[in-house]
């Protein structure tokens, strides 16, 4: 009863929230009344019409594709060598000056060099976004490699568990509060710099429509897309992150 | 098939980089006999543990010799660590179930389970038991195994009084069900005589043999708390070298 209570309550506070957002923006449109901040009425038409001519869909799809690939590669690529050198001192010592170099340089500057070097085409592309992306992988799960439970580890030893059933059932339920922490950053990271991907170097996606947004100074289109955007990656968030968190994190008391 | 032979020159641990040494064991032999219960008796920080992990194989780096049934095959290894060491995010009964190499023996892990009156909580998560329940369960995995060696690290410790009794009646009727070699570490005198056929009493480190006992109190009358009274004080008044060490 109380739960229900509260989550109804919650749900009406977001409402109510998101209302007040809307209000202020409606205001602030009449207000101004000027091109540059067009009213959300309008921006909801651009929505409508963009989608309903397949346009916006097909360039969320193209960037979504994007962000898929590079994401899955980064994470992936990103376990192994966070798990790797959580586990070996040698190679940490020897692989984290390459860490903090890669950490720091500018995603600009990865994607530039990569289209001069493989050229402006879609695997350049990919590239480009996972390695902006799996340094910081590497460095979420190599932290959580190094705190493994040395006595869970040597239980599994001793009763001779495989390499398979270690991985499975001793060492990956620990690393996965650290996969779900590099995979949240990672989202938020990663579309970010496949919009930049896309402006930079090439001929559809989210990013190459804002650029041609921007030229044309046409603010409801930008605003319409941006929407669309921040919607998907919410239904990521509440459709496939929490119900994979509740999942794993039924054991804890 | 199960004796143990244990005949260790040196083990010696380093501290950091190249810092002081501690040297735990210094030239400890011993054997086994196979289906054998030795009880090993020390002041804590003697090297107990260090020595059952040598047994069970985690710790390699000592100079010597361990052989176990002296066969080539790997021997079984059922390992009750001081800590019931549970995999948190598996139940109980998944806990048991995962130190089978190929499909576990339900009716095995039925019937233990249901000894240690614990069959109304195998679908539960381990943090959700008591610290007695789950040293219960740590005890199932290491007997499910049916082990060639069973080494246990003071699995009582910790546990107030009546669940010690009621694990350890437990545990002992186990052992006797289905016997294998038991090497278990243990400060309780009266617990050691309870259970073991032999005592070996270890000296503080580096470690050696102090002295070794055979308990010679009938099986059946192990129960008996007079039996066991009268063996402790005859063993203190005949050994005083152990005096020091409990």
């Amino acid at each position: 009863m109380a739960c229900g209570y509260t989550r109804q309550r919650s749900g009406v506070v977001t409402l109510l929230s998101l209302l007040l957002l809307l209000g202020i923006w409606q205001a602030a449109a009449m207000l101004l009344d000027d091109p540059s901040l067009p009213l959300p009425a309008k921006v909801a038409g651009v929505f409508w019409r963009a989608t309903a001519s397949g346009e916006l869909p097909h360039h969320l799809a193209s960037t979504l594709y994007r962000l898929a690939v590079s994401f899955s590669i980064a994470m992936l690529l990103g376990c192994a060598i966070g798990l790797l050198l959580g586990k070996n001192k040698s190679l940490d010592a020897f692989f984290d000056n390459w860490l903090v170099i890669f950490l720091n340089i500018p995603a600009l500057v990865t994607i530039i060099l990569c289209y001069i070097w493989f050229g402006l085409d879609e695997s350049a592309a990919i590239l480009a976004v996972v390695v902006n992306k799996l340094p910081n992988v590497i460095v979420t799960i190599r932290e959580g490699a190094r705190a493994l439970d040395k006595d869970l580890l040597e239980m599994a030893q001793s009763y001779r568990f495989s390499r398979k059933k270690t991985l499975l059932h001793v060492i990956w339920p620990q690393l996965h509060p650290f996969v779900m922490a590099a995979t949240r950053s990672g989202l938020a990271l990663i579309w970010k710099i496949v919009l930049l991907v896309e402006l930079l170097g090439r001929s559809d996606g989210m990013g190459y429509q804002l650029h041609l947004f921007f030229q044309l100074f046409d603010v409801a289109s930008l605003l319409a897309y941006t929407f669309a955007f921040v919607a998907v990656i919410q239904a990521i968030e509440w459709l496939v992150l929490r119900p994979l968190d509740r999942a794993a994190l039924r054991w804890r008391r | 098939m199960n004796a143990i032979s244990i005949s260790i020159q040196d083990k010696t641990y380093r501290d950091g980089h190249g810092g002081s040494q501690h040297r735990t064991i210094a030239d400890l032999q011993f054997e086994v006999e196979p289906n054998e219960f030795v009880c090993l008796l020390g002041p804590s920080g003697c090297g107990k543990t260090t020595l059952l992990n040598m047994v069970a194989g985690l710790d390699s780096h000592y100079q010597g010799q361990i052989r176990i049934g002296g066969q080539a095959a790997v021997a079984k290894i059922g390992y009750v660590f001081q800590s019931p060491r549970l995999l948190p995010w598996r139940t109980v009964r998944q806990n048991i179930e995962l130190v089978f190499a190929g499909p576990p023996p339900a009716a095995v892990i039925d019937e233990l389970l249901a000894g240690m009156q614990l069959d109304a909580v195998q679908h539960s998560y381990p943090e959700r038991l008591s610290l007695g329940m789950q040293r219960r369960v740590a005890i199932i995995r290491a007997f499910a195994v049916n082990p060639d060696i069973l080494l246990m690290d003071e699995p009582f410790v910790s546990l107030d009084a009546p669940s010690a009794r009621q694990v350890r009646t437990q545990l002992y009727a186990l052992w006797q069900q289905r016997p294998h070699t038991v090497l278990f570490v243990s400060h309780d005198l009266r617990e050691a005589i309870a259970l073991a056929d032999r005592l070996i009493f270890l000296s503080p480190p580096p470690m050696r043999i102090v002295s070794d006992i055979t308990v010679d109190i009938p099986r059946d009358g192990r129960h008996d708390e007079a039996q066991i009274e009268a063996f402790r004080e005859y063993l203190l008044s005949q050994h005083p070298a152990i005096n020091g060490l409990l």
